[in-house]
């Protein structure tokens, strides 16, 4: 199996702070890998230097064994690697069903397409991945008058719509009541296994990521901690010291 | 997973602003044939229902940014003072030369024949339009680095600049300005031709921009108002919708610029050309007065804002800029969503809007 992301000795400091320190990890193509850390451990500068949203100082990221580290953010999205906010973000003024038209892959797209109508094809598209998410009956309302949970959700419909390869998720289930969690779980491993979205996944929720992931990487204090099995970090001394806590 | 689509039977709902509603062609009736009717019925007012219209793109336009795309440009009258010269040294360079038409010994007495001036407006609309739209790529490529307040200030400062350096360019006739080539006909023919010019300009516009916001473009440069780091996270081509946003206001500012010279007859830069205080501030104004990011609002606001203006030029001078200071405080202070934006709020089933509360009681209705 290929990695489909391998970033390789990654290093990022803000001034004098260390965020990530020579950092390496893989994404194999088709799986669920996890990353956790606690709070500060670098985990969403890491995510921020692989979408390219601002320039590492050292290292290798390579895409589909292409360097990406150079690239800039919406070129990278192009390639088809995607990322989710941590702090939930859509088109507030726009409707459920715009947000998700506006989201189709702009891989391909020549300078006339901005000119075209959607087809109808995409509006199906767009009502049957609400649909998926359960957004189905809130598609005309203004998705800033979503509560939050829905904001997630819409968010996520967003990203399928845009048929990423690679999805970077950025706590997908933070803020989410525990009723929603479980089907938002389930349609997470949908999205990897029907639509075969290779997914990457910021996540603090332990029965969560453990049940999900098939590899998962620890971060602390900027540098990698461990990686392994979620069987393995469970039990990893170093993981539970300093971050998951003695049971 | 089970097409929702399928079971529907394929009907598709298209989105709010990209039908064409029964309001709409009301409205437009309206004001199609308040456009005819105008100046048969005041005939002493035409120059000024000319320059309603002229109002009415302004505001249009500068709405393209300012409304629909959330970027708000206070240098959007640099295009039509650029349009406004560009079409005059087209008219004036195809026929003479324009360093001699406008040197102060033999200001404007080159003769034109009728052939050669129409022959000269419309070829110098034409590079009004194309030149200003070229402006706007090459200052894009500059200014859309700035975000927010730093976009208006930097959009005013071209504005600005521009007066000063048209003034110190005497191949164009300085600060002195050029006397634009004289209309060959009647004073009242003069009056019509340019009446029909502004208010096709203003209606091709509104026909244009209503095209322009039911194609994917519409909803792109919305996105970019909402939130544009969103947008670049998920590969939309920000730079490439900002550049032709800002070059369509261009296109249609640059025609409206020509007009506006042909129907004064003489142009300078600093109160005719670039008068970044007054009309640069007007198109603003009007399109928050009607509501921005709506395709009525920038309409109306200018139809409004126009007429108080000249009713106030006109009974209470002296105290017309206090009258549109009040307007403007008013619609910022209290009214910020404009008249068309505060209509959708009140009544959102006129404009297809849909609320929370509509879409529960439709599907009561339906079950």
């Amino acid at each position: 199996m290929s990695n489909l992301i391998e970033v390789r000795n990654v290093s990022k400091a803000f001034g004098g702070v260390v965020a990530n320190d020579s950092i390496s990890i893989e994404v194999p193509e088709g799986q669920i890998t996890g990353l956790i850390g606690p709070n500060g451990s670098g985990k969403t500068t890491l995510f921020n230097s692989v979408v390219g949203y601002h320039p590492i100082d050292s290292g290798s990221i390579k895409f589909k064994d292409k360097e990406i580290s150079k690239l800039r953010v919406q070129q990278i999205a192009r390639l088809g690697m995607l990322r989710t906010f941590q702090q939930t973000r859509i088109y507030g003024n726009m409707n459920c069903i715009d947000n998700m038209l506006i989201s189709v892959p702009h891989r391909k797209a020549t300078f006339f397409d901005m000119f075209k109508p959607y087809p109808n094809e995409l509006r199906d598209k767009a009502e049957d991945l609400l649909e998926f998410v359960g957004l189905y009956e809130k598609r005309k309302l203004a998705s800033g008058d979503l509560s939050f949970g829905q904001q997630k959700l819409l968010e996520f419909a967003m990203a399928l719509m845009n048929e990423p390869e690679v999805l970077l998720l950025d706590e997908p289930t933070a803020g989410i009541n525990p009723t929603l969690i479980n089907g938002l779980i389930d349609r997470l491993k949908l999205a990897n296994t029907e639509f075969g979205i290779t997914l990457f996944i910021i996540e603090h929720n332990m029965r969560v990521i453990m049940n999900m992931a098939d590899n998962i990487y620890c971060l602390a204090h900027g540098e990698l901690l461990a990686s392994g099995t979620p069987d393995q970090i469970q039990n990893d001394q170093s993981v539970i010291d300093a971050y998951l806590g003695a049971h | 997973m089970t097409s929702v689509a399928d079971e529907r039977g394929k009907q598709v709902e298209p989105a709010a602003r990209r039908m064409i509603t029964p309001h709409d062609l009301i409205m437009f009736g309206a004001i199609v044939l308040f456009g005819i009717l105008g100046p048969l019925l005041f005939p002493n007012y035409t120059f000024q229902i000319a320059v309603l219209w002229l109002m009415v793109l302004f505001a249009q336009t500068w709405d393209v940014m300012g409304g629909q795309m959330g970027y708000n440009s206070l240098g959007n009258i640099f295009f039509f003072g650029a349009g406004m010269y560009i079409c005059a040294v087209t008219q004036i360079g195809l026929f003479t030369d324009v360093g001699a038409f406008t040197s102060s010994t033999d200001q404007g007495t080159f003769n034109f024949t009728p052939d050669q001036y129409y022959i000269g407006v419309a070829a110098g609309l034409v590079f009004a339009a194309f030149g200003s739209s070229l402006l706007a790529v090459a200052l894009g490529w500059i200014v859309f680095g700035l975000r927010g307040p730093y976009f208006a200030i930097g959009t005013l400062g071209i504005a600005l600049g521009a007066g000063e350096l048209v003034g110190a360019w005497e191949w164009v006739g300085g600060g002195g300005g050029i006397p634009i080539p004289v209309y060959p006909g009647s004073g009242d023919g003069k009056s019509f031709f340019y009446y029909c010019l502004c208010f096709g300009a203003a209606m091709a516009t509104f026909i244009f921009l209503k095209w322009l916001y039911s194609t994917r473009f519409g909803l792109a440069i919305n996105a970019i108002r909402d939130d544009e780091e969103k947008a670049e996270a998920m590969g939309v081509h920000t730079m490439r919708h900002k550049t032709v946003a800002w070059a369509i206001s261009a296109f249609f500012l640059g025609i409206s610029g020509g007009l506006f010279g042909n129907m004064t007859g003489f142009i300078e830069p600093l109160e005719v050309a670039f008068p970044a205080p007054t009309f640069g501030i007007f198109m603003v104004a009007m399109a928050l007065l009607g509501g921005k990011g709506t395709i009525w609002g920038p309409v109306i606001g200018a139809i409004l804002f126009h007429i108080v203006k000249e009713a106030t030029w006109t009974y209470f001078l002296g105290w017309q800029w206090v009258a549109l200071g009040v307007i403007i405080i008013v619609n910022i202070v209290f009214f910020q969503q404009g008249i068309v934006g505060w209509l959708q709020e009140k009544y959102p089933s006129w404009f297809g809007i849909e609320v929370e509360e509509r879409s529960s009681s439709a599907k009561e209705a339906a079950e």
